[in-house]
């Protein structure tokens, strides 16, 4: 638990510089009928970055990377609301646009795995052509849809709780329970750590990883319709732009090494949601739009810093240094590649 | 495989090259082709762009050559040759990006071909290389934005709390944009800024950064959306937190594409500054012009107008786009 001390701080802080500029930032009221304040939003609007970033998290727990998760929630999104304008039902739509998504993953998986191509490349490949088929199935345009269940995934509510915060919640719940109640988590762990060596050992080193980008790309898929939903429109351009490089960002901030072997799914959460909050801050204490990319990497760059054990050791605690580190703090110190 | 492919494509153009000389000699001085290069079909205002102008070429009996660049630079410059080789009557584009045209514009000069841009401006020294540029006043729709809300407001002394939702950062509309909204409202102290940021042009992003205004900025009275998709993002936000839009909350956006026509028409968003797309009628006038080596502006702006929600109402069933 003492790796996820340093994101929790900095989620700690990052909401009290809030409260400096917006006096009632932690106030959540009631109004229409649903939960409202400024933390819900943040939990809402991260809700699929969320998503994302727990995808995100198995892919690079096995040595991996997924950068095509942008592109699916754009795919996800497209389909979906294409559906719906065909006049076709809200479930089958969802069916569909998830159906596709699980299907890309594998596909990335595939390349992955059973044809050898290095990860960033086979999954770059998704990312560029990905955007490609988003903007052929919306047909370069933005489709608007008029379906209040559709609406619900991504700006409805339930039982007063935004339905994405919920959906979160559940996914979060059972990718806890398959990957650390059951043997799943220790698997992806070993292929992550030598998929050779835990094929040797009897493990389907194949199957896992395709099943891990597989899951990865639902997660994505998940998210496209979580965005889509919110604002009842397909944006195959814009619609998950960069979304993979923040959730790297989230996976890394999380302590999960980016050369794989483990993981943390809480600190993946944490992560996420220091980002959303950061989006939020600039937001409410009006950084010029100009300045805000500058703003966000110095508060990254600090963020990464802090956590990196042997830049605390220099920086706060020069007389400790006659300790030799220990072999799992020198692997933790990675995080910040 | 790809030099194969593209000694096809060579041949390919030689062969219209040809064909097009063939063409060209036989009508004479009768009539003109003109070839146009379009960015892409990014959105629904750039095919309604390309729609009119494909359609008033036809009604204006001038040949159009039409191609498709799909928002690459070099496919526009490949395009560009392609119809020098042809020898079109007049060259028409809109360019992805601003810089690097000087080279082929050169040569459309030399090969005597004038060029007309349209909607987007190249940053060429050398204003020779074209006829005339044909597009929107992006600062004068900020003007019309910040006039309207003068005039909405003119009988109250109390402060007036506006947030911006810009495009995106550094972008000539957003910029422009800004520019004249600024100009118009800063001779009166009572129109107060209090919170701008930019929602990239996107539905997405205008719901998010106006939420966390809404929060942060008590008692917004005016929203100033640089596109529709933001503000009708926004519009939803402003109906999450529980006001009414257009009511409690005033908005002026720009653009007036269909779906935000039909939020004004609904009496969700108040003003909207048109940015016309339908360019075309004016542009074959204009090429008719430099064909026949008539003298015309060097700076054309696109008719456009701006519409209230009555206004909206009507036009609404015959919005092209």
């Amino acid at each position: 638990m003492r790796r996820l001390l340093w994101p929790v701080v900095i989620l700690a802080l990052l909401l009290l510089v809030n409260v400096f500029f917006t006096a009632n930032f932690f106030s959540i009221q009631m109004r229409d009928g649903h939960l409202y304040g400024s933390l819900i939003d943040i939990l809402r609007f991260g809700a699929p970055l969320i998503l994302v970033s727990l995808g995100m998290t198995l892919v690079i727990a096995t040595g991996g990377i997924d950068l095509s998760v942008g592109s699916v929630v754009a795919i996800a999104g497209a389909l979906a609301c294409l559906q719906i304008s065909d006049d076709a039902g809200v479930f089958t739509a969802v069916a569909l646009a998830l159906g596709l998504s699980v299907l890309l993953g594998a596909w990335n998986g595939l390349l992955v795995a059973v044809v050898g191509i290095q990860p960033i490349i086979a999954t770059l490949i998704l990312m560029v052509a990905g955007r490609g088929l988003a903007q052929l199935i919306t047909d370069g345009q933005i489709i608007t849809v008029n379906s209040p269940s559709y609406k619900v995934i991504g700006g409805g509510y339930w039982l007063t709780v935004p339905f994405g915060i919920l959906l979160v919640v559940v996914v979060l719940a059972i990718t806890v329970f398959l990957t650390r109640r059951l043997a799943l988590g220790m698997l992806i762990e070993s292929v992550g750590g030598n998929a050779e060596a835990s094929r040797l050992a009897g493990i389907r080193s194949r199957g896992i990883i395709i099943m891990v980008y597989a899951f990865a790309a639902l997660c994505a898929g998940v998210a496209g319709l979580m965005i889509s939903s919110n604002v009842s429109s397909a944006d195959g351009n814009n619609a998950g732009l960069w979304v993979e490089l923040d959730a790297i960002l989230a996976v890394v901030i999380g302590g999960t090494s980016l050369s794989g072997g483990r993981f943390s799914l809480g600190g993946t959460v944490l992560g996420a949601l220091i980002i959303q909050t950061l989006t939020t801050t600039i937001y409410s204490i009006g950084v010029p739009p100009e300045t805000t990319l500058l703003f966000k990497a110095l508060v990254v760059t600090a963020v990464c810093l802090i956590q990196s054990k042997s830049f605390r050791e220099k920086v706060f605690g020069g007389r400790r240094r006659a300790v030799p580190p220990s072999p799992a703090a020198e692997e933790k110190v990675r995080v910040t590649a | 495989m790809l030099k194969r492919i593209s000694v096809l494509m060579l041949a390919g153009f030689t062969a219209m090259a040809v064909a097009g000389c063939g063409s060209g000699g036989g009508g004479g001085g009768g009539a003109i082709t003109m070839g146009f290069s379009q960015v892409g079909a990014e959105s629904g205002w750039r095919t309604a762009n390309t729609k009119s102008v494909q359609d008033s070429a036809k009604s204006a009996g001038i040949t159009l050559k039409f191609s498709d660049a799909q928002q690459k630079q070099e496919n526009q410059i490949k395009a560009i040759r392609s119809y020098i080789q042809q020898k079109v009557d007049v060259i028409a584009f809109s360019p992805v990006v601003e810089s690097g045209w000087d080279t082929v514009l050169k040569e459309a000069k030399d090969a005597k071909i004038p060029v007309i841009l349209t909607d987007r401006a190249v940053d060429s020294k050398d204003t020779s290389l074209y006829k005339t540029f044909l597009g929107s006043d992006f600062v004068e729709e900020g003007r019309k934005a910040g006039k309207w809300l003068v005039d909405e407001y003119k009988s109250s002394t109390d402060p007036v709390k506006i947030v911006e939702l810009q495009g995106t950062t550094g972008s000539a509309p957003a910029n422009d944009r800004k520019a004249g909204f600024q100009e118009v409202i800063k001779a009166e102290p009572k129109f107060q800024i209090v919170a701008s940021q930019t929602g990239d042009f996107t539905r997405a992003k205008g719901k998010e950064v106006m939420e966390a205004f809404l929060k942060s900025t008590p008692d917004i009275d005016v929203l100033y959306a640089h596109n529709d998709d933001m503000g009708l993002g926004a519009i939803e936000a402003i109906e999450g937190a529980g006001k009414v839009p257009g009511k409690d909350i005033k908005i002026i956006t720009v653009d007036a594409v269909k779906d935000g026509m039909q939020a004004l028409a609904d009496g969700k968003i108040n003003y909207i500054v048109e940015c016309s797309p339908l360019l075309g009628p004016q542009l074959m006038d204009l090429a008719k012009k430099v064909v026949k080596n008539e003298t015309v502006p060097t700076r054309v702006i696109t008719q456009e107008t701006a519409f209230n929600q009555e206004q909206a109402k009507a036009a609404l069933p015959k919005r092209q786009y």
